[in-house]
């Protein structure tokens, strides 16, 4: 409750400081905003608190919102390094992300259909007004068109399905709605079946996985580089906690209806993912279709929905966030150099910032989940649960997919460390090497050490 | 606790390299090479050639999933300590100082690479060996990318890709079988051992490991990414990928595919002793007909692992001692090798057949030292190559004589292009009059001398590397038979 009040309260301060034209004190302000949240939001670890019957803060809901806060931290403290003396909307930025973040608290706590609905629909709004913050820039402008036409007709679906769900179980509350589905296990109507898929629809755009993924490569492009690493992280960390939540507490009952229609799409998703990721010469298009790619991946969790997948699913949004964070980063200190967004953009970066062909290099062998970096515990986790519940297979396919991968995120590394490249010199503040460095580290330390997070969950 | 040694050494001293000066990071190289070989000599004294690993460490590492950081040595990781500890040397030393552009990366990377590879070779968890195992590929990567030649990056990227795409599936088979152990599951290759596991199952599992294994080898046809990558690999490169990282493939058959899946070795082995021999008489024919220097060395040393992988299904104690002192041996022929080769690229500046020729005349003792390695290679008695080759043929024949006629065509094949090698550049007339080079010099003696010494001592004494794995490899066939007796029975 506190740690809503306070998201809630600075981001009105911080929209108030907007008009009062005075930026300085915004940055300590959000950061010392976020720690007060996380704060609060640990202190409530082990209570399994229920608020207004509506929403549950269980360590499920602290973990993951955490995990939000320190991403959003990491955001605010980058785009402040990197854009507070251009982007005349600076103040604006922090209040968004405030505000969303409550959307993301309300998403991954929700025990009420409705509050879920709320809660996604506060994250999306704040993220379409993100996507369009050039707003003198075309591609910013149609990213945010794109993102809000397709994110509303989304909500539609998700609306729709809530509806349906609604007039079959006659409550919103995510335990009743489990309860009818537990009694009509063998043999549920259609109308809830139909209820569960529109539902899952919804959802399924807001993590981009395919066929649902159209939007992800434009959106990621147009907006500015730091917002699409916001997207690429806490959003997305947020839509898959509250799309795990509800299948885990809610419809798992009625497993037998969807699992066949999660394992296509993943299948899907991974080779859609991956296969486009090839093709593209675009950083941020290479690295939207890798998102896509991991929420495939991300979606084999949703086969073996319960505790024991939370922690997986945490690690995965962590590992994976840690490195998209840090890919995303480097890509914008680039773009802040030179207007060049292809692979070339990296020719010779080693030999013109070390800092940062290393870090990017750590990035991108997370990504490819290549042991030490975190990303191969994170995929380890998940694979082993799917194998543990007998879906050999499929892990099969998502192990020839990740080798695929390795391919698109190799390029930009040969580029940084093999090839020639102009004598471009970059210059970081010493702040932005400090967070590169601990992103790297902490990178390293829990693929080395995954036992220190799983310990915690 | 050596064998904790053994890896904290590496680790250590790429910490020093890192944090010293980059005119120093070879020398300091050096002496972590030179400690760790110390330190592996040491633990040989204290080694009582027994079945079971010993000087080990075992500490939880994941408890949550009972992975632990499990490393010891028996037999049959001894013999590829051994020669871990003993090449590592002679591949730092193989590169002139001058010659390496970034050495502070160059030598930490390949500390880190021997840290992989004896984690490799001591890890009694399964985990932890695939962990090992991939680590090894990104170090190797970057020294054969970075300080490769013309060609080296697609080349590079097509090698990691194939190796990883091979050790991606071992990973799925590594985890299946963790959940098929009772209890609360344990990643230890020792309780993978007492799986009792369906005759389907043990297929899939063979394969899964078979092919992470059979790229590493390379057994064809998965080998396509091998001649390339030893031809535009540094010579340090090479010599690792030849001389010690192909091992980490066969040392997966025995450690784990024999002894998990008997039944799986017993349906698919011959498959597989026949796709070895298939690789074998392709790449000897092959290797005849190269003109560059290191692709014939490529070629015929996919030859000879092959004819190692083959005796390792042979499945008899013949084939698999003879792989084991073969693999020790190779690896001292190959890494020879291609110190010789790159010092005949050093003075005349090609490796082309054709641009060579009466070296013997204006080097002799290059000419010497080269015909002993290359009698090494061919397996002529008295040198090392003879005994592993000769075991190695008859565990296959034991198991198969048809097959081994095959397979022996390698000696003929090998004999032949070696011969013609040797005749075209070190006989007959002198090709580019210009180059009056000088012979082997002081670190090249330093360095090709010891080597020539083993291949002799070998050559005489197999016994001390015989006895070694004796036992291990014993232990290996028990589990084995025992599980399947029908199988050599």
């Amino acid at each position: 409750m506190n740690t809503l009040i306070t998201l809630s309260a600075a981001g009105i301060v911080a929209m108030i400081g907007s008009v009062m034209k005075s930026r300085s004190w915004v940055l300590p302000f959000s950061i010392a905003a976020l720690i007060i949240a996380g704060w609060f939001a640990a202190i409530e670890w082990n209570q399994n608190m229920i608020l207004f019957g509506a929403m549950r803060m269980d360590n499920f809901a602290i973990a993951f919102s955490v995990v939000c806060f320190i991403t959003a931290t990491f955001v605010l403290i980058f785009d402040h390094q990197l854009n507070y003396a251009k982007n005349e909307h600076y103040t604006e930025v922090h209040a968004i992300v405030l505000f969303s973040l409550t959307g993301v608290l309300v998403m991954v706590s929700f025990t009420s259909l409705l509050m879920l609905f709320l809660g996604v629909e506060i994250l999306s709004l704040s993220l379409y007004v993100l996507a369009g913050l050039h707003k003198r820039d075309l591609l910013s402008n149609e990213s945010a068109l794109k993102y809000f036409l397709m994110g509303s007709f989304s909500t539609g679906f998700l609306l729709f399905g809530i509806a349906m769900l609604y007039g079959a179980t006659g409550s919103f509350m995510v335990s009743d709605i489990a309860y009818y589905l537990g009694l009509h296990k063998a043999q549920p109507e259609p109308f809830v079946v139909a209820g569960i898929i529109m539902l899952m629809i919804g959802l399924l755009f807001k993590v981009a996985v395919a066929p649902f993924h159209f939007w992800t490569p434009d959106v990621y492009q147009g907006a500015p580089t730091m917002v699409t690493g916001y997207m690429a992280t806490a959003g997305k960390v947020a839509a898959f906690a509250a799309l795990l939540r509800l299948f885990q507490f809610g419809l798992s009952p009625a497993a037998a209806s969807y699992q066949s229609l999660i394992s296509a799409v993943a299948l899907l998703t991974m080779f859609i993912g991956n296969i486009s990721a090839l093709y593209q010469k675009g950083i941020k298009r290479m690295l939207a279709y890798s998102s896509i790619a991991h929420a495939g991946y991300l979606l084999l969790a949703l086969l073996t929905a319960h505790d024991i997948t939370n922690g997986t699913v945490l690690f995965y949004s962590i590992a994976y966030s840690l490195a998209s964070l840090t890919a995303f980063t480097v890509v914008a200190i680039l773009q802040s150099h030179k207007a060049a967004d292809d692979v070339s953009a990296f020719n010779g970066l080693l030999k013109q910032n070390p800092l940062l062909a290393l870090t990017f290099a750590i990035a991108m062998f997370s990504l490819a989940g290549i042991p030490p970096a975190a990303g191969f515990f994170a995929k380890f986790y998940i694979f082993s649960a799917a194998i543990r519940e007998g879906w050999t297979w499929i892990v099969v396919i998502a192990v020839v997919n990740s080798f695929i991968s390795v391919y698109y995120y190799f390029r930009p590394m040969i580029a940084a460390f093999m090839m020639k490249g102009h004598e471009t010199s970059y210059t970081l503040s010493i702040g932005t090497q400090v967070l590169l460095v601990v992103l790297a580290v902490l990178t390293i330390l829990i693929g080395i050490l995954p036992g220190m997070l799983t310990a915690l969950i | 606790m050596i064998a904790a040694g053994l890896l904290l050494l590496p680790l250590l001293f790429t910490f020093i390299i890192l944090v010293t000066a980059g005119n120093y990071s070879r020398n300091i190289a050096m002496i972590g090479a030179l400690g760790n070989l110390a330190l592996v000599l040491f633990g040989w004294m204290q080694f009582d050639n027994g079945t079971t690993a010993q000087l080990y460490l075992n500490l939880m590492w994941v408890p949550s999933l009972g992975i632990q950081f499990q490393i010891g040595i028996d037999g049959i990781s001894m013999i590829l300590v051994l020669l871990t500890g003993f090449l590592y040397p002679f591949i730092i030393a193989a590169t002139p100082k001058a010659e390496v552009k970034h050495p502070k990366s160059f030598y930490a990377l390949m500390l880190t690479m021997q840290l992989g590879l004896m984690g490799v070779f001591m890890a009694g968890d399964a985990f932890l060996f695939y962990v090992f195992y991939e680590l090894t590929l990104i170090p190797v990567y970057f020294i054969c990318a970075i300080w490769g030649g013309e060609r080296s990056i697609p080349v590079t990227l097509k090698f990691f890709i194939y190796t990883l795409a091979g050790s991606l599936f071992m990973l799925v088979a590594i985890i299946y079988l963790y959940f098929k152990t009772p209890g609360n599951h344990s990643f230890s290759i020792e309780s993978f051992y007492h799986l009792s596991l369906s005759a389907t199952e043990q297929s899939w599992i063979f394969w899964a490991f078979f092919l992470a294994f059979a790229v590493k080898i390379p057994i064809f046809p998965f080998h396509t990414w091998q001649p390339d990558t030893y031809t535009v690999a540094p010579v340090a490169g090479s010599m690792l990928l030849a001389g010690i990282m192909l091992k980490m493939g066969v040392y997966g058959l025995i450690r784990l595919v024999l002894p998990i899946v008997p039944d799986g070795v017993a349906a698919w082995g011959n498959t597989a002793l026949v796709l070895c021999i298939i690789g074998i008489v392709y790449a000897s024919l092959i290797a005849w007909r190269q003109h560059d220097l290191k692709r014939i060395v490529a070629y015929s040393s996919m030859a000879h692992v092959g004819l190692i992988a083959a005796g390792v299904f042979a499945l008899n104690s013949y084939g698999l001692q003879g792989a084991m002192i073969q693999m020790f041996n190779h690896g001292v022929n190959v890494v020879a090798m291609f110190l010789l080769i790159d010092i005949i690229e050093r003075r005349y500046q090609t490796r082309w057949i054709g641009e060579l020729g009466g070296i013997a005349g204006q080097m002799k003792r290059l000419s010497v030292i080269f015909m002993v390695v290359m009698l090494g290679s061919i397996g002529l008695p008295l040198t090392n190559g003879f005994i592993g080759e000769f075991l190695l043929l008859m565990g296959i024949f034991s198991h198969n004589g048809w097959m081994s006629a095959f397979a022996g065509s390698t000696l003929i094949l090998g004999a032949v292009y070696m011969f013609r090698l040797y005749r075209d550049v070190f006989l007959g007339e002198v090709k580019d009059h210009k180059i009056t080079p000088a012979d082997t010099m002081g670190w090249e003696n330093y360095l090709l001398i010891p080597l020539c010494i083993v291949i002799i001592f070998m050559g005489l004494f197999p016994a001390v590397l015989l006895n070694v794995s004796a036992s291990a490899v014993q232990h290996v066939l028990d589990i084995f038979n025992n599980v399947n007796p029908v199988v050599n029975g």
